[in-house]
């Protein structure tokens, strides 16, 4: 198989995949009790002859396949619909809380990845001893702890001293701040969700770094570099390290779509008006238009996540083409 | 007990401790309706009452104890795991002997529709389909059950992919024995004990996503479980009155829990994979997996378990 096949084959199974995302995302609603009229959050006591009005304003009183066509093709001109809740367009609805959410799941999946590699990466080089052992139970408690609940014991140490919900103070603008100030607090209003994600996390990474590595390790090649002397440091970066990227990398981004879920639930815990925030509260409020766009959202950018991870198996391992 | 356990148990101390933890956790769930010291909708004090000798994890906020919280919230928690697991383990299971059996266009379609199980974002599905379904444990534990099959099918798949290429495999069809035959008696007995690992590690996981349902508030009203308290804890402002005692329980219960399960899946998949063992750049001493006491060879797949 050429790159250039590989490339494409891959493109075309993540065109599928949204496509097919985008169908089961309109099947689910369709299947929910009642339809967007009755369930329409302004339409509680409002007449038949409304709901009627509503009916056809919303395209109810066609067939399924053409609803259908007509949900694909607005999709395919990128438009989302509009919020039962607001009657803004979806999308604009969306893109503000996710610039926000990208800036703090950044920092935590940053913060997670560099402690789950150094934990992991101990704990392969020092099997069997109290420093594999110790970290190795640690993160594999951190691991399976919810990581809402993780948030709510930060929430306890520290809603003192670290701002413990919102994204910014309030309060700030009337002292006509700096930049530096709005970074500043911007900043520490991170501190506390980002750490959220970066506990939960690591321990995930540590066990899946530290198993990759014990899988190379396990390998000929690393006994007979052994058996030519060289330094364990050097073993570790030159010959297990990059034979343990594939796996790992793989894991990574396979666990994104986890990580999008946890901030969810981390945005709940600390009100940071994220993607996960906004979601949330269209549940609350049945805003259908608002959950079915943010899901596909959601979707579209796991799915490119993958495809850039299947992309990046090419500088990781040559002989993927074969 | 038998001699096979005592050696399995010092072979794999974290598998041991696993069972230990999970069984206790399974008999106090299921006496919960002995041993709690008070109703588990019985208002014992008030508010947030403090941890003291006669209560002592306190109270939360409806007033209500919250030993006996725990010990009822685990059934929930357990049933709704072990449930949810079944159904992942039937689905996978199933979609995954068949794809890697059967392969070809059957393959195909299974694999995408695997795949696409594996990418999308789960919870905020799980929001959706709660959404639309509407809250009650049964239907927590079919989205639970129909959203975490993916996994389990993928690692069946490549395991009956290279069970269809074994020579007793190939054997039977020889000689004559049908698919459903050979599936049934050659592969999927093969495939147990993976399943049995899959099976363990599904129970945590599924556990684990009841506690993000019960947070977003769309688990059953009515049940209270494990999940449920650590969403009470936050609903009822535990954090801001400083009731620690509402908040740390539900959580160390959560996390003893699904880490058992792990240690249990964990310990089985190393007893499956014994090359899991092996390992040359430990500093003391060079390792290779140990032969089982007994001096028989385990095969790859485990077949005696």
């Amino acid at each position: 198989m050429s790159r250039v096949e590989y490339v494409a084959r891959r493109v075309l199974s993540a065109v599928v995949t949204v496509v097919l995302a985008a169908t089961i995302n309109f099947l689910i609603f369709r299947a929910a009790p009642g339809d967007a009229s009755t369930q329409y959050q302004m339409c509680r006591t409002c007449s038949a002859e409304f709901r009627d009005y509503l009916r056809e304003d919303l395209g109810l009183n066609r067939s399924v396949i053409e609803q259908y066509l007509i949900y694909m093709g607005d999709l395919f001109r990128g438009d989302l619909g509009h919020s039962f809740q607001t009657r803004a367009p979806v999308w604009d609805e969306l893109t503000g809380p996710l610039m926000n959410t990208l800036p703090m799941v950044g920092f935590g999946l940053l913060l997670g990845l560099v402690l789950g590699f150094a934990v992991g990466t101990m704990s392969a080089w020092r099997r069997g001893t109290v420093a594999d052992w110790a970290p190795l139970s640690g993160s594999m408690f951190l691991s399976v702890l919810p990581v809402q609940w993780i948030g709510l014991m930060l929430l306890l140490l520290f809603s003192g001293t670290l701002p413990s919900a919102g994204m910014s103070d309030p309060y700030l603008r009337f002292s006509d701040p700096s930049w530096w100030d709005t970074l500043v607090d911007r900043a520490e209003h991170m501190i506390l969700p980002s750490l959220a994600i970066g506990l939960a996390w690591c321990g995930v990474w540590a066990l899946i770094v530290r198993s990759a590595l014990v899988g190379s390790l396990g390998e000929d090649y690393i006994l007979t570099a052994r058996a030519k002397g060289l330094h364990s440091w050097r073993i570790m970066r030159r010959y297990a390290l990059p034979n343990s990227m594939l796996p790992i990398v793989t894991m990574l981004f396979l666990t994104f779509g986890y990580i999008v879920a946890g901030s969810l639930l981390v945005e709940t815990v600390f009100s940071y008006p994220g993607i996960g925030l906004e979601l949330y509260q269209a549940v609350q409020n049945r805003d259908y238009a608002l959950l079915q766009g943010g899901f596909l959202l959601l979707t579209v950018a796991i799915v490119l996540a993958n495809l850039l991870a299947d992309l990046l198996y090419f500088k990781l391992d040559p002989r993927i083409t074969r | 007990m038998t001699r096979g356990m005592v050696t399995w148990m010092c072979r794999y101390p974290g598998g041991a401790v696993g069972t230990v933890v999970l069984g206790a956790i399974v008999v106090l769930a299921l006496l919960a309706p002995w041993v709690s010291p008070h109703g588990s909708r019985e208002k014992a004090g008030g508010v947030y009452e403090r941890p003291s000798w006669s209560l002592p994890l306190g109270l939360d906020d409806a007033g209500t104890d919250m030993v006996t919280l725990l010990l009822w919230g685990a059934r929930t928690s357990l049933l709704v795991g072990f449930a949810a697991a079944l159904i992942a383990v039937v689905v996978g299971g199933t979609v995954g002997l068949l794809a890697g059996y059967v392969g070809g266009k059957t393959d195909a379609v299974l694999m995408r529709i695997t795949d696409y199980m594996l990418v999308i974002p789960d919870i905020p599905l799980l929001l959706i389909v709660a959404t639309v379904w509407g809250r009650s444990l049964t239907s927590v534990i079919l989205i639970i059950g129909l959203l975490s099959w993916a996994r389990l099918a993928r690692v069946v798949r490549s395991e009956a992919m290279s069970m269809r290429e074994r020579a007793y495999v190939r054997r039977a069809l020889t000689i004559g024995a049908g698919a459903f035959r050979v599936i049934t008696q050659h592969v999927l007995p093969h495939v147990v004990p993976l399943l049995l690992t899959l099976a363990i590690f599904a129970v945590g996981n599924a556990i684990l996503v009841e506690t993000a349902i019960a947070f977003l508030g769309l688990g059953d009203p009515s049940a209270i479980s494990w999940g449920r308290l650590i969403q009470n804890a936050f609903a009822g402002q535990a954090v801001s009155r400083g009731a620690w005692w509402a908040i740390v329980p539900p959580g160390l219960a959560v996390g003893a829990l699904i880490l058992s399960c792990t240690l249990i899946g964990r310990a089985l998949e190393e007893k499956l994979n014994p090359r899991l063992r092996t390992g040359h750049l430990s500093v003391h001493s060079f390792r290779v997996a140990r032969l089982p006491v007994d001096g028989r060879l385990t095969s790859r797949t485990g077949k005696r378990m």
